[in-house]
């Protein structure tokens, strides 16, 4: 921090308070913590992860109903049972990770607002914002990380396998893919601080989560669904407007529909998504900090 | 005779007290509820959605110029069916009462109903009765807007009078089965302090076997028999089914008739765990 060193402090003190890594040391401090947390209670863990798997599985189990009466999604649109499994897969890896590193945090910050506990997060020397969103993790939500992962690896062996017209991946979807996870990811991380911050100004809103719940179930689906008729306002707005839309459309479509041929919107649409996440996060930033100048201590 | 009556009259008069102690409690936050109510539909705009791309691509019997069908539904009808599964989730979804049950006795405030003249499955049916009064006194209006919108998909129009008297009295029924079933699972909170993975397999195969969340003539056999024998389905699909008259009319009556044999198991199951929960139950301190 200053340019004379503090002769209190040790050699683990102010003098790492900048840079990434101390960031980075703070998010392993972090998991730790809240990896103990949750052995503490193991078989409330267990059982956490039992459940949400459970859900999935259910999710699975209507599906496979669903294309034993129709063989895709749409007429002519690609989304095969295989295919939309992975499309599938690729929505819990996106969610699985917002739920487990932004979501308890997400709730926990309309909590320290009502409290007036954000007063501490404010005091500490970090950025509130980094402070406020990684400050738990949720590591019973990985277990759906790894159904997904499991489910994707069987789907892409089926559709690279069977006897007509095998799926190839060129090797760059091992760049792509994971870059826009991370992007859908930072897409839905942005809409979950900006309205959680919202509760700054709105004391405590809880209808807040269910309008999260509902906004993402649009992310759920192939886009293709929507385009038709008065669907096509609903894939506009959440498209560019909230653009929850390309969160896992973008990723799957990439790794799921054949290289040739392409469609001509898809690369533009790839680079809108970069650059709607990299916007999103500005946004969620600038939210965030107007909100925090709003907000007046409680209780204290 | 004189104090049968006033043993009567004064038991009405509790009942009414409870019943309006719990009805002015729910419309403390009206507006809350009307806008959660017409959230509650968003998702129903994707099925919409979703359920018109997988019709596109169901093969249709080969020469046949028909409508595309699904285990004899039309696109229409599905969408009528999602409908009307959220018109009888309206009467049977009990949120958090079986989970309330299991606190009540965890946390002996069971105690209560003891030295009190009030019955604890009496006051919960009344609380939740007032509940789902004011529920309807607010939610009627998204419920009929959307409705309204979605006109279109009844294709059929309305069923003869007959069919509709059997839903109503199906979806009446449904509230009563839907509540016996969700007090039996809180008192199982006597034996077991902790019912909260219970609940959760329950809810688990409610989504699924109830019809919320696909019509269950879909499910693959055995499946598809199997949900026949058990109660579940009255809570979302059997309603929905016979105002889309998937259910033929002269079994209307024995599918009634099941729903309430069903209903009185429920009931004495309730009280007779009830009795015997509370032989088991100690209460300690204040």
């Amino acid at each position: 921090m200053s340019a004379v060193p503090d002769p209190a402090s040790t050699s683990t003190g102010s003098a790492k308070f900048e840079g990434l890594g101390y960031y980075w040391q703070v998010i392993l401090a972090f998991a730790q913590n809240s990896l103990i947390r949750d052995m503490t209670f193991r078989t409330n863990f267990l059982l956490e992860c039992v459940s949400s798997i459970s859900w999935t599985m259910m999710n699975v189990g209507f599906y496979l109903i669903v294309f034993s009466h129709a063989n895709s999604i749409g007429a002519s649109t690609g989304w095969g049972k295989y295919e939309f499994f992975v499309f599938m897969a690729t929505t819990w890896i996106v969610n699985s990770l917002v739920e487990t590193f932004f979501m308890p945090n997400a709730e926990e910050f309309s909590e320290l607002i009502r409290t007036g506990g954000l007063d501490f997060a404010l005091l500490k020397p970090i950025d509130t914002q980094f402070l406020i969103s990684f400050r738990k993790m949720d590591w019973s939500s990985l277990s759906n990380l790894m159904m997904a992962l499991i489910l994707l690896a069987f789907s892409l062996w089926q559709l690279t396998h069977r006897p007509e017209n095998p799926l190839q991946l060129h090797f760059s979807i091992l760049f792509f893919y994971p870059l826009y996870i991370l992007c859908g990811v930072a897409i839905l991380y942005s809409l979950t601080i900006t309205l959680s911050a919202t509760s700054i100004w709105l004391g405590r809103n809880q209808t807040l989560y269910d309008f999260w719940f509902y906004i993402t179930n649009f992310s759920r689906y192939p886009m293709e669904i929507y385009q038709r008729g008065w669907g096509m306002a609903l894939w506009g707005t959440f498209t560019f407007v909230i653009p929850v839309l390309v969160v896992v459309n973008v990723p799957a479509r990439l790794l799921a529909q054949p290289l040739h041929p392409r469609a001509w919107w898809e690369w533009p649409l790839a680079g809108f998504t970069v650059v709607a996440a990299i916007l999103s996060l500005l946004a969620s930033r600038w939210v965030f900090q107007r909100a925090l100048l709003s907000y007046r201590s409680a209780s204290s | 005779m004189t104090a049968l009556a006033t043993e009567l009259s004064s038991r009405l008069m509790t009942w009414w007290i409870i019943l309006r102690i719990a009805l002015e409690e729910r419309l403390v936050y009206r507006g809350d509820f009307a806008l959660g109510t017409l959230m509650r539909f968003l998702p129903i705009v994707t099925q919409i959605f979703l359920w018109w791309a997988i019709f596109e691509s169901v093969p249709t019997a080969a020469g046949s110029g028909q409508t595309k069908a699904l285990v004899g539904y039309s696109f229409p009808d599905m969408v009528a069916y999602y409908l009307l599964t959220m018109l009888g989730r309206a009467f049977s979804s009990m949120p958090g009462l079986a989970s309330g049950v299991a606190r009540q006795i965890r946390e002996g405030e069971v105690k209560k109903y003891l030295t009190q003249p009030v019955d604890l499955i009496e006051f919960l049916l009344l609380g939740r009765v007032a509940h789902k009064l004011a529920y309807y006194s607010v939610a009627t209006i998204p419920f009929a807007l959307v409705f309204f919108l979605c006109r279109g998909y009844f294709s059929s129009g309305m069923p003869d009078v007959y069919t509709l008297s059997i839903f109503i009295a199906t979806l009446l029924m449904s509230f009563l089965l839907g509540f016996f079933m969700e007090v039996c699972l809180g008192l199982v909170g006597f034996w077991f302090l902790e019912v909260s993975s219970l609940l959760f397999v329950y809810m688990l195969f409610n989504f699924f076997l109830s019809g919320h969340m696909f019509p269950l003539d879909m499910l693959p056999e055995p499946w598809r028999s199997l949900v026949e024998y058990i109660p579940l389905k009255y809570l979302a699909y059997h309603p929905a089914a016979i105002f889309l008259g998937k259910i033929p009319r002269e079994q209307l009556l024995f599918e009634l008739g099941i729903e309430i044999a069903w209903l009185i198991f429920f009931v004495f199951l309730a009280r007779w765990m009830y009795a015997r929960g509370l032989k088991r139950y100690s209460g300690f301190g204040g």
